[in-house]
C-alpha cells in the first residue's frame, strides 16, 4: 500500500495533480448551486416588492 | 410546421428545456462519477509503468483527458454561439454561456497538472513555449467571455456579445492542436489517435478513454445544471420561474 501512494517517488507530484483535479471540478459543480439559489432568493425579493407595492392605496 | 421545427420549437421553449435539463444532468454526473472510478483504478493501479517516465506519466490520466475537454467545451460553446448570432436561439445563448465555466475550469486543471508534471519530467513548472502559450491563452479566452457576460446587464446582449468574443476566439483551437507539430517544444507529440494507431499501451490507453468519457459527460452534467440558472435568469419575470421560486421559498 505504500508502495502505491509512493508512486516510485513521484507520488508528492502525482497526488497534487489529482488533488487539484478533483477539488476544482466539485467546485465547479457546486457553483451553480449557490447561484440558483441567489438567483431565484432574488425573484421572491422582487415579487414580495412588487405585492407591498401594489398592496398600497 | 415540419416535424423537426415543431420539436426543436417544443424543446427549445426554456421551461421544456429546463426540465429535460433537469431528468438529463444528474445521469451524466452519476455516469462520470462511476466510469471516472473505474478509470482511475485502472490508471493508477493497473495500468504498467512507462518504460521512460516511471511512475510521473499517471498525471496523463486526468491531464490528457482534462485537454481534450478544454477544447471540446470551447468547440461546443462556439457552435451554439454561431446559432445563437445567426437564428437568434435564446436556448443556444443559454448553452453556450453555461460551458464556458466548464471549460474554463478543464483548462486550468490542465495548465496546474501539466506543470506538477513538467517539474519532474522537463525539470520546469513552466516554459513559454508554442502549447503551454496558445493553452493559456484559451484559459483566458474563456475568463474574457465569462466576464463580458457578466458585465452586460441585459442578458440577451451580454449572450451575444460573450458569443462573438467565442466565436473569434476558435483562431486558438487548431493553434493549440497543431503547436506540438508546427514548432519546437518540450511538449511531447501526440500520443493517441483517432486515426491510425495510438502510440500508447493498451493497459494505459483503455483507462485513458474511460476518463475522457467521464469527463465528457461530466461537463454535460455540469452544462445543463447551468443552463437550468441561466434560463431561470433569462426568463426571471414569466410565471414559470415564479412558480418555481415560490415553490423552493416555501421548502426553504
Amino acid at each position: 500500500m505504500n508502495n502505491f501512494f509512493a508512486m516510485g517517488g513521484y507520488g508528492a507530484y502525482i497526488w497534487t495533480a489529482y488533488a487539484v483535479f478533483f477539488i476544482v471540478l466539485a467546485l465547479e459543480a457546486l457553483a451553480p448551486l449557490a447561484q440558483r439559489k441567489r438567483l431565484l432568493a432574488d425573484i421572491r425579493g422582487r415579487l414580495k416588492r412588487r405585492e407591498a407595492r401594489e398592496a398600497k392605496p | 410546421m415540419n416535424p423537426l421545427l415543431l420539436w426543436f420549437h417544443k424543446f427549445g421553449a426554456p421551461p421544456t428545456a429546463y426540465h429535460v435539463a433537469g431528468k438529463i444532468a444528474p445521469w451524466c454526473y452519476g455516469l462520470a462519477l462511476v466510469l471516472g472510478i473505474v478509470a482511475l483504478y485502472g490508471g493508477l493501479v493497473l495500468a504498467p509503468r512507462d518504460y521512460q517516465q516511471g511512475d510521473a506519466y499517471r498525471i496523463i490520466f486526468i491531464h490528457v483527458p482534462c485537454a481534450w475537454m478544454g477544447l471540446f467545451a470551447y468547440l461546443f460553446m462556439a457552435a451554439n454561439a454561431f446559432v445563437a448570432l445567426v437564428w437568434r436561439i435564446k436556448l443556444s445563448e443559454v448553452l453556450a454561456m453555461a460551458s464556458a465555466p466548464a471549460g474554463a475550469a478543464f483548462t486550468f486543471v490542465t495548465l496546474v497538472t501539466g506543470s506538477i508534471w513538467g517539474k519532474p519530467m522537463w525539470g520546469t513548472w513552466w516554459t513559454w513555449d508554442a502549447r503551454l502559450t496558445s493553452e493559456l491563452f484559451l484559459l483566458f479566452l474563456y475568463f474574457g467571455v465569462i466576464g463580458l457576460h457578466a458585465a452586460i446587464e441585459d442578458r440577451r446582449q451580454a449572450a451575444r456579445a460573450a458569443g462573438f468574443l467565442a466565436l473569434i476566439g476558435v483562431i486558438n483551437l487548431p493553434i493549440i492542436h497543431f503547436s506540438v507539430n508546427w514548432w519546437n517544444t518540450l511538449h511531447q507529440g501526440q500520443t493517441v489517435r483517432l486515426m491510425g494507431p495510438s502510440k500508447i499501451d493498451s493497459g494505459m490507453l483503455w483507462p485513458l478513454l474511460t476518463m475522457a468519457l467521464a469527463t465528457h459527460l461530466w461537463f454535460f452534467g455540469s452544462m445543463l445544471v447551468r443552463t437550468r440558472v441561466g434560463l431561470l435568469e433569462l426568463d426571471g419575470g414569466k410565471d414559470w420561474v415564479r412558480t418555481i421560486a415560490l415553490a423552493e421559498g416555501t421548502r426553504a
